[in-house]
């Protein structure tokens, strides 16, 4: 893939001296091939890579981690994220369980495993390629959030009544943002989260790579993000609320085959 | 008899998993941590807040009408003319930062106008939250009145829609009366690029 990404730079850069029409057509070439392959597989095999390699006090991998469909079952767990997990008595998103597993298996302080969460261009993040690993593997298969337990119906409602939740310096909710139809920030389009046909395409799409910034990005930043923007305090990293949104988000927008980790603008 | 329990339970489940709005903030109070200058009084709401949030933004007429009429007490009018630097304007118009925790305490901050707002027609990367501003100033002229309303909506815009999406901005110590007399003459001054 990266072979192929490489080729269609090069080729873009040779275009550049030639005509307009020829340039033309390269970028459509180009998003083309950004369509068909995409940098998000390198991050996931460096999550492959990190998942199978000993860490911690325990010095053990992540592979007998239980994302909910039995130890170190990865095929469809995504899809069925965030569910009820009763070792931990929640509800838990996949950075929030593969959290957890650092935290049991390997013998990691939530401190250290939470350090640097969120990556950039120049160093992603642990988590943000464990997640493209994870998610991968659940390519083909329909989004099919766990329901059933009262603790994962009790998520759902937290996340919808944070949804609606306007304070801050700016009285901002997600709604302000994500409460209409068709609306925009600049040029960004923005989704309305509260409304399956919107939330669906957001669902089976995330985590991805971001081509504006270079990096991956994953639900738990995009909580963190918006919470910033919204000039609010930090949610801290796997908590309650977070999952919780996720959780209304990923319920509201279930039922379609899951397509990511491609790519985002 | 079998109806009669039907309707008695079946709405009762959804009902009581829903948190209470205490419930709510109690669960903020111990998610969420200060981080720079977002400290961790922006997590207890406002009446206005509650309000708007219990309302999902749309409260009985009255009830609006009384908060409109307590915002519109926040808003402190200079005296003279409301009219500042449309240029100066255009720069706080453009710029988004302000009030995150990742901005600096002491730094100015913008207004995010363009955001959301259609302003200037030169600029193509404009939101459609707000609805367009172009040419606002040139429909509206540039009177006492004018000024006066303009002002007064970008110090606090829920004095004139109680649970509008438009930041108080004034009210809430984002921008100076200055800067928004800036901004006043971004939308009125005909001069302005807004009004070309």
């Amino acid at each position: 893939m990266n072979r192929a990404f490489a080729g269609v730079l090069l080729s873009l850069a040779f275009c550049a001296s030639a005509a307009a029409q020829d340039v033309k057509k390269e970028i459509e070439r180009y998003r083309e091939m950004v369509s068909e392959g995409s940098p998000a597989e390198l991050f996931e095999l460096e999550g492959e890579t990190l998942w199978k390699k000993a860490q911690g006090p325990q010095q053990v991998s992540l592979e007998k981690c239980d994302l909910g469909l039995g130890p170190g079952i990865l095929k469809g767990a995504y899809a069925a994220l965030p569910r009820y997990f009763k070792d931990a008595d929640r509800v838990m998103d996949l950075e929030t369980r593969l959290l957890h597993c650092m935290m049991t298996l390997q013998g990691r302080s939530r401190e250290e495993a939470t350090r640097r969460v969120f990556g950039n261009a120049d160093r992603p993040s642990e988590m943000e390629s464990l997640s493209a690993y994870v998610a991968a593997q659940s390519r083909g298969m329909k989004m099919v959030p766990g329901e059933s337990h009262p603790k994962e119906r009790a998520a759902y409602e937290l996340g919808r009544a944070l949804y609606f939740r306007r304070a801050g310096s700016w009285d901002f909710a997600c709604t302000s943002c994500h409460g209409e139809e068709g609306k925009r920030i600049r040029l960004q389009e923005l989704p309305m989260l509260i409304k399956p046909e919107n939330a669906r395409s957001v669902v089976a799409s995330w985590p991805a790579y971001r081509i504006s910034t270079s990096g991956f990005i994953t639900m738990q930043w995009r909580m963190n993000n918006c919470y910033q923007q919204m000039r609010m305090p930090e949610p801290a990293f796997g908590s309650d609320a977070t999952v919780a949104l996720i959780h209304f988000i990923t319920v509201t927008g279930k039922g379609e085959v899951y397509r990511g980790p491609g790519n985002k603008r | 008899m079998k109806l009669l329990s039907l309707l008695l339970l079946f709405p009762l489940f959804p009902v009581l998993a829903q948190p209470t709005p205490k419930d709510v903030e109690q669960v903020m109070q111990r998610d969420f941590h200060a981080r720079g200058q977002a400290g961790m009084d922006r997590v207890v709401q406002d009446g206005l807040q509650r309000v708007c949030t219990e309302a999902h933004d749309q409260p009985p007429a009255e009830l609006a009408k009384r908060l409109e009429a307590d915002q519109m007490k926040t808003i402190a009018f200079p005296q003279g003319s409301l009219i500042g630097d449309w240029k100066s304007g255009e720069r706080i118009a453009q710029n988004g930062r302000g009030m995150q925790w990742t901005d600096a305490p002491g730094a100015a901050n913008g207004g995010s106008c363009y955001n959301c707002h259609q302003l200037s027609p030169k600029e193509i990367s404009f939101g459609t939250i707000g609805p367009s501003l172009a040419g606002f100033g040139a429909k509206r002229g540039s009177g006492p009145d004018a000024q006066r309303y303009v002002y007064g909506k970008i110090y606090n815009a829920k004095a004139y829609n109680a649970c509008s999406q438009m930041p108080r901005l004034g009210y809430s110590g984002t921008l100076t009366a200055q800067q928004i007399k800036d901004l006043v003459a971004l939308l009125l001054d005909p001069g302005s690029p807004v009004n070309q």
